[in-house]
């Protein structure tokens, strides 16, 4: 699995208690949306024979960003490219360290790092709300989840969210 | 028990960008499609970071991590890089558990 909400979803998940499964499924609706920027790179990438399924792994927001900024599509090619090594290969080093640290540290709360998840998050949300619908439907998806939470099994407040948001999206108007 | 649904995530997350890369554009390109993909990232973070934020386990609870949740947003606000805003809500938290 390499794009990083849906690792932290997984993790936030299992971490909290909640059924795999359920972190599986959340992991798995957060990276729907590297399905629409696949889309965009499709015309962008040389995509022949193998090259396809290797440059699948690195549809990232990252590399996608990096690449239609692009305006030569050999540009683009390249940025993608050298995103997606960059990326890929600090990201992956980045979480073997902090796979080895955490067992040299004895509480994790000490250092705050039952915070970071969280900012990271939040992070990750904060350019998604630039308009207002989405800062509604991020609004209308911490308190649901929040209702929600005492009443189910931990994870499964996130797939009530993302029912939500299917029944949000497919009204009719 | 956490290897099973490990690898079905990482297949789904692969097979997603896949067929992103190699679908016809058409399958995609339905109005509540285009609508409910980019409003599902936003739902789900912010999701993750009310409860992560505001709960243990499947109780909901206030404590130091709702300020180190407003440092980090404060260092949102400033336009900090990723790496300031995850350290600063790390670090609120760690400063105010030795202070209280």
């Amino acid at each position: 699995m390499f794009t990083g909400a849906s690792q932290f979803a997984f993790i936030g998940v299992v971490g909290a208690g909640g059924n795999p499964w359920a972190g599986a499924a959340a992991a798995a609706l957060l990276g729907t949306r590297n399905a629409l920027y696949g889309l965009r790179l499709s015309s962008l990438l040389d995509l022949r024979s193998w090259r396809l399924p290797v440059s699948a792994q690195f549809v990232i927001d990252e590399t996608t960003a990096m690449t239609i900024a692009r305006d030569k599509p050999a540009e683009g090619r390249l940025a993608y490219w050298a995103t997606a090594i960059a990326l890929f290969s600090l990201w992956n080093l980045g979480t073997l360290i902090g796979a080895l640290a955490t067992h040299a540290l004895p509480d994790p709360k000490v250092l705050g790092l039952d915070a970071a998840p969280p900012a990271a998050f939040l992070a990750l949300l904060a350019p998604r709300l630039r308009a207002r619908e989405p800062l509604a439907v991020a609004v209308a998806a911490a308190l649901i989840a929040l209702v929600a939470l005492p009443f189910v099994p931990t994870g499964v407040p996130l797939l009530i969210v993302a029912a939500a948001v299917v029944l949000y999206g497919i009204r009719p108007r | 028990m956490i290897w099973g649904p490990l690898l079905v995530a990482s297949a789904a997350c692969y097979a997603i960008k896949l067929a992103g890369l190699s679908l016809p554009q058409r399958f995609l390109e339905g109005p509540r499609v285009q609508r409910i993909i980019p409003l599902l990232p936003v739902a789900l973070l912010a999701a993750l970071v009310a409860t992560q934020t505001f709960a243990t386990g499947r109780h909901l609870v206030l404590d130091v991590r709702a300020a180190a949740l407003a440092a980090a947003a404060v260092a949102v606000l400033l336009r900090a890089p990723f790496l300031v805003v995850v350290v600063a809500g790390a670090a609120t938290a760690a400063v105010l558990r030795l202070a209280l």
